[in-house]
């Protein structure tokens, strides 16, 4: 493997606010007080209830939107308007219709990249990414598994110091998305980026996140927007036993806090 | 092939209707006779070569036209589609404009640019500018956001978020759009023509309606078919060009 791949930079979130402004012309506040400090090559995985802010910020750190209030820096400066040090995937693939895979990844290339450099470097990816045999193909001709991959691959082209993922395997089977998450951790082993993951699956962030960030409204305050609730840490090496006791409790855990009863028994 | 079956069917038709003598020749002359008429116009002693000349100046100026009014279209058409102050500050104006039957425009254009080729290229300009500019800005106003913010995400601005998103996501409709051009701008030309001109396949079928030579008529008819149908297959080409390069 190549040593191309950029150092995992760290992000922090500092007194961090979003508000949308609602057709009525009001100010609805999604996210607000958020304090957050991610370590260069760490992985964060995100949950909470959806339409709870998750997504938004995501995009903060990346740069897509800005926030209203509060710093979001990367590497101690700053995210620019669409910053270059990070690179997402989406809940959708969104590879572009017309393009074949490997030009599809090769969008992800940073700006200036030497033409061979860029080639051998997507070929590198596309073998990472078990896509050798599509790289000539669109999209509508792979499942929706690989084409998953191909949106990784291309934020991977980037040389991310931070990949942010937006539920990536969220639209996936069951089976796929657990050979997603393995990969996901095999690319890490390899690429270690500093990892933002949402997701609305627990058990998915409990097999790959260092911490978990729970999101939410306070319930004693309903209506002021989402901010950090709890930040867990998963005990254990990955790859982790899915049912390593401290696990099992941590997911109940979770899961009461998401508001949904873990009829989980605490063994004895 | 199949498409050509009508068409053969169509010259034997009118090739027995004429060989019967169902119809008196100054109404509808023989497949021949047109052929006879094309060789007397390219061979007359007094104008040699007048049928080649009037192909191609009719050919120019149609390409011309195109050219030049589907650019137009094109940068007014992308303008329009992704800024929404170009729209609230041009849309309207552009509306107005297309709305002037283009036509109208010919005895302005007469007086201010004279009678040579000016006019009848501006006024086929005009033709060719709306069809791209109304598909266009429509299509891009369509364009899927998702696909528009990932082209952001990966850093392209402007230009070139245009020519690797945007565009590529409407060629279709950009295609339609020049297709619809192109026939609006031979539509045009032979309008131009026929109003003021000494050489051209309009001048040809004006002349020829003066002369009763309804042979003549059937030919610049012909003529522009066949010229109209393959310039369209030109687009096509060029549409598939286009599919492999942003492919």
């Amino acid at each position: 493997m190549s040593n191309v791949s950029a150092p995992a930079l760290r992000v922090s979130l500092r007194s961090v606010a979003r508000r949308f402004e609602q057709p009525d012309g009001s100010q609805r506040t999604v996210l607000r007080d958020i304090e957050l400090d991610i370590r260069a090559g760490e992985i964060v995985a995100i949950l909470g209830p959806s339409g709870g802010g998750k997504s938004t910020m995501l995009r903060l750190v990346s740069g897509l939107d800005r926030a209203d209030a509060g710093r979001v820096e990367i590497d101690g400066t700053p995210v620019a308007e669409v910053d270059q040090r990070s690179a997402v995937a989406f809940q959708e693939p969104r590879l572009l219709p017309w393009r074949t895979v490997e030009r599809n990844v090769r969008l992800g290339l940073p700006r200036g990249t030497e033409p061979a450099a860029g080639r051998a470097r997507v070929a590198e990816l596309l073998r990472l990414m078990q896509l050798d045999a599509a790289v000539s193909l669109r999209p509508r001709q792979i499942s929706g598994g690989m084409a998953q991959r191909a949106s990784l691959a291309r934020a991977l082209a980037r040389n991310p110091g931070v990949l942010l993922l937006d539920e990536p395997f969220g639209a996936l089977d069951a089976l796929t998305r657990l050979t997603m998450q393995d990969l996901l951790l095999e690319v890490h082993a390899v690429e270690p980026a500093t990892i933002l993951l949402v997701t609305h699956d627990v058990d998915e962030a409990l097999v790959l996140a260092d911490r978990i960030v729970l999101l939410g409204e306070t319930p004693d305050a309903p209506g002021t927007g989402s901010t950090i609730r709890t930040i867990l840490h998963v005990p254990g090496e990955r790859p982790r036993d899915r049912a390593a006791a401290a696990i099992v409790e941590l997911r109940s855990l979770l899961l009461e806090g998401l508001g949904v009863p873990s009829h989980h028994v605490s063994a004895p | 092939m199949g498409g050509g079956i009508l068409p053969v069917a169509l010259l034997i038709v009118w090739w027995a209707v004429t060989a019967a003598q169902l119809l008196p020749s100054y109404r509808l002359p023989s497949p021949a006779a047109v052929v006879q008429a094309a060789v007397d116009l390219q061979t007359n002693p007094l104008y040699p070569g007048a049928l080649f000349r009037d192909i191609a100046i009719s050919v120019q100026r149609v390409i011309l036209g195109f050219l030049i009014g589907s650019l137009i279209g094109l940068v007014l058409g992308s303008l329009v589609g992704l800024s929404r102050t170009a729209e609230i500050l041009l849309g309207p104006l552009l509306g107005a404009i297309r709305a002037v039957p283009s036509l109208a425009w010919m005895p302005l254009l007469l007086l201010y640019l004279g009678i040579f080729e000016p006019p009848k290229i501006v006024l086929i300009t005009i033709g060719a500018i709306f069809p791209v500019f109304t598909t266009l800005s429509t299509a891009l106003r369509h364009v899927d956001p998702h696909l528009v913010e990932v082209g952001r995400a990966f850093g392209l601005r402007r230009f070139e978020l245009l020519t690797t998103v945007q565009l590529p996501a409407v060629l279709p409709s950009l295609v339609a759009g020049l297709r619809l051009a192109l026939a609006q701008s031979w539509l045009f030309l032979v309008a131009a023509e026929l109003i003021s001109s000494s050489i051209g396949l309009g001048y040809l079928l004006s002349d020829s309606q003066n002369n009763s030579r309804v042979d003549r008529l059937f030919l610049a008819i012909i003529l522009l078919a066949i010229l109209g149908k393959s310039t369209d297959a030109l687009i096509g080409l060029l549409e598939r060009r286009l599919l492999k390069r942003w492919g």
